[in-house]
């Protein structure tokens, strides 16, 4: 292949990114346009048009002193609180989720006496213990972390089981056979085998884990999104009800694609991955 | 030992764990009471008409839900994974939505259609979307291009490509993301009821028993019954498509 189809191609390539780029917002900020239209000619209470929500988010969030980097009070009071016991109750989970599914995966029974009573456990909708997790922390940070950390365990440890089990026997005989010492192998055969897997059960973990801050804090909390998207609600503040919605829909969004860059990088060696969702 | 045997040491395990932890008074029992009180509430309750009537209507809610959520996602799935322009196209108008936590349109949903049934449907069908979605487009991704050129070659139409092709071919996929979603649907239902007041379901009554009468027993009887419910429904669920499936060869790996 010479040097000159080479560049046509990559310059045919990014001209089809830049294409796809603009296909994809096109109907991004079209279908915002059709919103806006349709809301300010609808002029229904529930339904502010996206331009006022846009002005009330900047003023909600970005009309703080220069000090703060023009971040609100309501930034430091009720968003990175939220921020972080969604993402302290994940790590933790993860790190238990993994810790635990290596250890049962590599058992040969353990999975037999635990697995049903584990997928018992995934199946309890997670709000309706709420309630118990209230009396047993009290309303406040552990509570919400405890909750988390209860719903999103499960996808990352059962996920863990599967990868760990499905190592190559060959790559396990190949090991056994250079005598690798056990620490070293659970770190550089196991867990790089399993690591599609942990990463799928992580994925989902994340999304459990903003759901789970969000309803704790609409059940039992002083501050944080979900307290703050209730109150905007009690009060008929529609446009402010709407920026919270907007935050969560941004952080969802945030949270997946910096997981995905993550992922794609610490997996980057795997043969078969070719980018996919 | 066989398999069923250790499950059942392992169960009663945790019961015993339990027990102990709360009969050694480390938790206080009106908060979380013993396994023993709360499986005979269990079976108190099933006893009650209103308890029963709680259970029918989460049930038929997470019913209907769910073949809505699988007559939408279905078709939008195989159409967005066989047009690649409309995938992409999409793409971010998606992306933007699937993230949002279902519980957080609570408030909405309630402004707009009310407390009723048709709220906790509403939202369970949202938060259900998007894993049948997501594997019927996977799946379409991942038909074997030889299948297709050779029904290509033979002169298949396009539509008979489809229905013959590609369907099979996805059917299991899509089977298995039906199966996720059908836990996500219960737990919507379960947490839309418990925290927007339904007037009927478990999610309701467990919500009574914690802010009305502080009954904890009550609370922790109504958690295991839904528990109970999602662990039948997926194992069931899991039985079905071995069976019906069991001519597939491909591996379904469950994508979400």
């Amino acid at each position: 292949m010479t040097t000159l189809t080479l560049t046509s191609r990559v310059g045919r390539r990014v001209g089809r990114g830049i294409g796809i780029l603009v296909r994809n917002w096109l109907l991004f900020f079209a279908l915002l346009g059709v919103w806006e239209l349709a809301t300010r000619l609808g002029q229904s209470p529930f339904f502010p048009p996206p331009t006022e929500i846009l002005t009330t988010s900047g003023k909600l969030w970005f009309s703080g002193p220069a000090a703060q980097l023009f971040l609100t009070d309501t930034v430091f009071a009720n968003v990175l609180p939220s921020l972080g016991r969604t993402l302290g109750g994940w790590l933790l989970a993860g790190a238990l989720g993994v810790a635990l599914g290596v250890m049962l995966g590599r058992s040969k029974t353990g999975m037999d006496y635990v697995g049903p009573l584990f997928a018992f456990f995934r199946s309890v909708p997670p709000p309706a213990l709420i309630p118990v997790f209230i009396v047993l922390f009290g309303l406040g940070p552990g509570m919400q972390t405890g909750s988390i950390i209860f719903g999103a365990i499960w996808p990352v440890l059962l996920n863990t089981v599967d990868g760990v089990r499905s190592v190559d026997q060959m790559k396990i005989d190949t090991a056994k056979s250079f005598r690798t010492p056990r620490s070293h192998w659970v770190r550089s055969i196991v867990l790089p085998a399993a690591g599609p897997k942990i990463f799928a059960g992580l994925r989902l973990s994340l999304s459990i884990s903003l759901l789970l801050m969000v309803i704790s804090e609409l059940v039992g909390s002083y501050n944080g999104i979900g307290r703050s998207l209730m109150d905007a609600q009690q009060a008929f503040d529609f446009p402010l009800m709407w920026s919270w919605l907007v935050l969560l829909g941004l952080l969802g969004f945030g949270f997946n694609a910096a997981f995905l860059a993550v992922e794609q990088r610490v997996l980057r060696w795997q043969p078969t991955r070719n980018g996919r969702l | 030992m066989p398999r069923l045997l250790r499950a059942l040491a392992g169960l009663a395990g945790f019961f015993l764990v339990w027990e102990v932890i709360v009969q050694a008074g480390l938790v206080r029992k009106e908060f979380l009471p013993p396994p023993t009180v709360v499986l005979v509430t269990i079976f108190e309750q099933f006893g009650e008409t209103q308890f029963i009537r709680d259970l029918i209507a989460t049930f038929l809610a997470w019913g209907i839900a769910l073949l809505i959520a699988v007559a939408i996602a279905v078709p939008a799935g195989l159409l967005l994974g066989s047009i690649p322009g409309l995938r992409t196209a999409t793409a971010v108008v998606i992306e933007f939505l699937r993230p949002i936590p279902a519980v957080a349109l609570i408030p909405l949903v309630l402004l707009l259609i009310g407390g009723g049934p048709e709220a906790k449907i509403t939202l369970a069908v949202y938060a259900s979307l998007w894993p049948i979605m997501f594997n019927t487009i996977y799946a379409l991704g991942e038909i074997d291009p030889i299948l297709q050129e050779t029904a290509k070659a033979c002169g298949t139409s396009r539509f008979r490509t489809l229905t013959s092709v590609a369907l099979p071919h996805t059917a299991p996929f899509v089977f298995t993301g039906v199966r996720l979603s059908a836990n996500i649907a219960l737990i919507a239902v379960v947490s839309t009821e418990f925290l927007a007041g339904a007037k009927l379901g478990i999610g309701n009554f467990i919500m009574q028993a914690s802010t009305g009468s502080t009954r904890f027993d009550l609370v922790l009887a109504g958690t295991v019954v839904v528990g109970v419910l999602g662990f039948l429904i997926n194992g069931g669920l899991e039985m079905i498509g071995r069976r019906a499936f069991r001519w597939s060869t491909v591996d379904r790996e469950a994508v979400s």
